[in-house]
C-alpha cells in the first residue's frame, strides 16, 4: 500500500484594517457609519476605564487589576458581534467585553475594589463573572452550548481565554466535547503573547494556537487581533455559523498586552522595551482613527467630545462605586447556599 | 553546624533553602509557572535560574495538573522535583495527580517506586488578594494518606522544614502563608540545619490552657494569649502531626483552644480535637474549642477581615475554657 497524506489543514489568517488606516474592501464587514462610530466610542470608553482602574489601584482605592491596554480591538470587536441573548464566559481580562455588552461600569470598579456585589450580573445580561482560575471556564461554555442546543434556543455561547489558557487540560477537554457534539460555541483566544512571564513560544510548540481546533474536528482561524474590523467579521461569521447548526469555531486574536500582567507584576523583568515599542505602532485605536479620518468620520471636536463623555462616565462610575453602602457581614454567609445552615446561623452570632 | 546567620524574611529563607539544597544535590530541580525568568510571582525562586540553568529551574506552560504529573514522573525516575503552584486556589486541577498517584505510588508498587517530591504552595488570606488567591484548604490534603503536609510559621523554621521536606522520601505539600512572606524577619543560619517533620514546637510554656495553631494563625494566637498563662504549640507539620507534644501539654493544662484559618467544618482542628478526646479525654477540664474561619466561600478583600479569626475571638475562646 502506498503512503499517502490523509489530512492536511490550512489555517487562515485575516487582516482587513492596516496600520495606516486602509482597509481591504473585499473583506470589509458590513457596518454602518454609526456602527463604526459606536465601536470607536467603545474603544475609547474601555481604554479610559483601563486608565482609571490603573490610577485607582495606584492610589490604593481598588485592588490588583489586570489591564486590557492593547487588546481593545479583540475585546470590543468580538463583543460587538454578540447579541443580547447569547451567553458569554469571560476570563479575568475582558473589561472591554463587559463594557461593550452594557455591564454597568461602576460595578466593574466595585468588583476590582474587592466587593463581590460587582459581579451580580444584571438581569437581561448573560455574562458570567470573571473567571480567575485560568482556562476553567472553557467546559462551562461548552455545557451552556449543549443546554442551548437541547432547548432549541437559537443562540451561541462565547468563551474567552488567553494563550496561557490553551495549555490547561480544561481547554482540551472542552474543545473535544464541543467538537464531538458539534455545539454552538465560539472560542476566542486573545493571544497577547505573554502569560505573566512565559512567552507564547513556551506555551506550545505548535506554530499557531488556531490549529489546535483542527485536532478536535472544527476550524481554527487566526485574525489580526488589533484590527477591529477583522475581529468583528470573523466572530460575526462564527456566531452565525454556530446559530445555523454549523458547530464550533476557534478564533485566535493575535494581539499584545501592552501593560504589566497585573498591577502586581513588573513586565520589565522579562521582556524587552523594544518588543513593546514594536507593538505600539500596531495600536488598535490609532488605526481605526486613521481609517475614520480618511472616511470623514473623525474630527478633533468629535475626539474631544467622546473623550469627555468617556471621562464623565468613568467619573460617575467611580463615584457610584465608592458611595455604595458598606457590605454587611451577612453578605459573607448569605450566598453559600440558598438557605443558611444551622452552623452558619450559629457562626453569625459572633458578630 | 552552620556558622553565619542573617536576618531574613520567609521568602529569603525559603530561597536560601532551595539554593543550598540545589547546590548539595544535583537531582533537586524546580518546575512551575514563572519560576525561572521571573523568579516566581512571590520571588521565592529569584536568582535560581541564573545559578542553576534552564534544565534545573523550569518555566513550564500554564498547566497545574501537568506540572504535578510531570513532577511525579521525575520523582519516580530518581529526581527530587520541587513543583511550585502559584496559589492554593490553583492546585485543584492537580488534585487528581496528587490523590490518584503521588499519594499511592509507594503503596501500589509495594515500595518498588516512590514519589519524593515537594509541592510548594502559597496559601491563606490577609493580603487583600483577588478571588481564589486566599484559600487555606490544607485539610483536603491531610485527608489523603500518602502525602505529608507541612506549614512553616517563620523564616527559621521554613528553611529547616523545607530542607527536611526535600530530603523526605515521600510527597510533601509545603504550604507558605502569603501573609507571612514578608511580615517578619528573623536570624536564619546559612548552611545546613533541618527541622524534623512530624514534630511540633512549643513556642511558649504555660499552665492554664493549650493553644494549638500553625502558619499565619500562630502569630495571631501569640498576640491573643497575652495575660493568660497559655502554652502555645506551633504544629508545623499537620501530617503526620505531633500527638505526643499535644498530649503532654493537655495533661498539664487540661484546656485546649485550636486556631485555624480554614473553614471550621472538617478543618484540621476537628482531627486534633477528636484525637484529644479519644486519647486524653480524662485530662480535659473543659470542652475543646476551635476558633476557625467560617463555613463560607472565602470572600473577596472587602469582607476578608470578617472572615479571619480575630484576636478577640481567640481571647473569648480562652475565657470560655477558663470558666471550667
Ligand atoms: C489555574 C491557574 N493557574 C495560575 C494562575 C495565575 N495566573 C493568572 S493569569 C496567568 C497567566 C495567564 O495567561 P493567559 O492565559 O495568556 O492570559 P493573559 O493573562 O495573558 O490575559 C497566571 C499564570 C491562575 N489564575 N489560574
Amino acid at each position: 500500500m502506498p503512503e499517502e497524506i490523509i489530512e492536511s489543514l490550512n489555517v487562515r489568517y485575516i487582516n482587513i484594517l492596516n496600520e495606516n488606516g486602509d482597509v481591504d474592501e473585499s473583506l470589509m464587514p458590513s457596518l454602518s457609519q454609526s456602527e463604526i462610530k459606536k465601536i470607536y466610542e467603545l474603544l475609547i470608553l474601555s481604554r479610559t476605564f483601563d486608565r482609571y482602574a490603573l490610577n485607582l489601584q495606584r492610589e490604593g482605592r481598588i485592588g490588583t487589576y489586570a489591564s486590557i491596554l492593547g487588546q481593545e480591538a479583540s475585546q470590543i470587536g468580538s463583543a460587538f458581534a454578540i447579541e443580547k441573548s447569547d451567553w458569554v464566559f469571560p476570563s479575568f481580562r475582558e473589561m472591554g467585553v463587559y463594557i461593550t455588552l452594557g455591564y454597568p461600569v461602576y460595578m466593574l470598579f466595585q468588583y476590582w475594589s474587592g466587593d463581590e456585589r460587582g459581579m451580580q450580573t444584571p438581569e437581561g445580561l448573560n455574562i458570567f463573572p470573571l473567571c480567575v482560575p485560568v482556562g476553567t471556564q472553557v467546559p462551562h461554555a461548552v455545557g451552556a452550548a449543549m443546554a442551548a442546543k437541547y432547548k432549541g434556543d437559537k443562540i451561541a455561547v462565547i468563551c474567552y481565554f488567553g494563550d496561557g489558557g490553551t495549555s490547561k487540560g480544561d481547554f482540551h477537554e472542552g474543545f473535544n466535547m464541543a467538537g464531538v457534539f458539534k455545539l454552538p460555541v465560539v472560542f476566542i483566544c486573545q493571544n497577547n503573547q505573554w502569560a505573566i512571564s512565559v512567552p507564547r513560544s513556551r506555551q506550545t510548540a505548535s506554530k499557531t494556537l488556531a490549529q489546535k481546533a483542527f485536532a478536535y474536528g472544527f476550524e481554527g482561524i487566526q485574525v489580526d487581533g488589533n484590527d477591529v474590523f477583522a475581529v468583528y467579521k470573523v466572530v460575526r461569521e462564527a456566531l452565525d455559523k454556530a446559530k445555523d447548526g454549523g458547530g464550533p469555531t476557534f478564533i485566535e486574536c493575535v494581539t499584545y498586552r501592552m501593560g504589566d500582567h497585573t498591577t502586581a507584576d513588573d513586565a520589565s523583568r522579562y521582556r524587552s522595551k523594544d518588543e513593546v515599542e514594536a507593538w505600539r505602532s500596531k495600536d488598535p485605536i490609532a488605526r481605526l482613527k486613521l481609517f475614520m479620518e480618511k472616511n470623514m468620520l473623525w474630527t478633533d471636536e468629535y475626539q474631544k467630545e467622546i473623550e469627555g463623555k468617556a471621562k464623565d462616565m468613568n467619573d460617575e462610575a467611580v463615584k457610584m462605586a465608592e458611595s455604595v453602602e458598606k457590605q454587611h457581614f451577612e453578605e459573607m454567609f448569605k450566598y453559600t447556599y440558598e438557605r443558611l445552615t444551622f452552623r452558619q446561623i450559629k457562626e453569625m452570632k459572633d458578630f | 553546624m552552620p556558622q553565619n546567620s542573617k536576618k531574613l524574611n520567609m521568602v529569603q529563607a525559603i530561597n536560601l533553602a532551595l539554593k543550598e539544597e540545589m547546590q548539595r544535590d544535583k537531582d533537586v530541580v524546580i518546575l512551575g509557572e514563572d519560576v525561572g525568568r521571573d523568579g516566581g510571582v512571590f520571588r521565592v525562586t529569584e536568582g535560581l535560574l541564573e545559578l542553576f540553568g534552564e534544565q534545573r529551574v523550569i518555566d513550564t506552560p500554564l498547566a497545574e495538573s501537568g506540572i504535578v504529573g510531570v513532577a511525579i514522573g521525575m520523582a519516580a525516575y530518581g529526581l527530587k522535583p520541587i513543583a511550585e503552584i502559584q496559589f492554593m486556589g490553583f492546585i485543584y486541577s492537580a488534585i487528581d495527580q496528587i490523590f490518584s498517584h503521588a499519594s499511592r505510588i509507594r503503596n501500589r508498587t509495594r515500595g518498588r517506586f516512590t514519589c519524593p517530591l515537594v509541592i510548594r504552595i502559597p496559601y491563606g488570606a490577609g493580603i487583600k488578594a483577588p478571588d481564589l488567591h486566599s484559600e487555606s484548604t490544607e485539610a483536603l490534603f491531610c485527608h489523603m494518606p500518602g502525602v505529608k503536609v507541612v506549614v512553616p510559621s517563620s523564616p527559621y523554621n521554613a528553611k529547616g522544614l523545607l530542607i527536611s521536606s526535600i530530603r523526605d522520601p515521600d510527597p510533601v505539600i509545603f504550604l507558605e502563608s502569603t501573609r507571612l512572606y514578608r511580615l517578619i524577619k528573623e536570624e536564619v543560619p546559612e548552611g545546613e540545619y533541618t527541622i524534623p517533620l512530624g514534630r511540633a514546637r512549643i513556642v511558649q510554656e504555660g499552665r492554664d490552657v493549650t493553644i494549638i495553631a500553625w502558619g499565619s494563625m500562630l502569630h495571631r494566637a501569640i498576640q491573643a494569649v497575652e495575660g493568660f498563662d497559655a502554652e502555645v504549640i506551633d504544629l508545623m507539620t499537620l501530617v503526620p502531626f505531633d500527638e505526643e507534644a499535644i498530649f503532654k501539654s493537655v495533661k498539664k493544662t487540661g484546656r485546649v483552644v485550636i486556631i485555624h484559618e480554614a473553614p471550621k467544618t472538617c478543618g484540621f482542628g476537628a482531627e486534633i480535637s477528636a484525637t484529644i478526646s479519644e486519647d486524653a479525654m480524662l485530662y480535659l477540664k473543659a470542652p475543646i474549642i476551635r476558633v476557625a474561619g467560617y463555613d463560607v466561600v472565602m470572600p473577596l478583600p472587602k469582607l476578608e477581615d470578617y472572615y479571619m479569626p480575630t484576636e478577640g475571638r481567640i481571647r473569648k475562646a480562652m475565657e470560655e475554657v477558663m470558666k471550667y
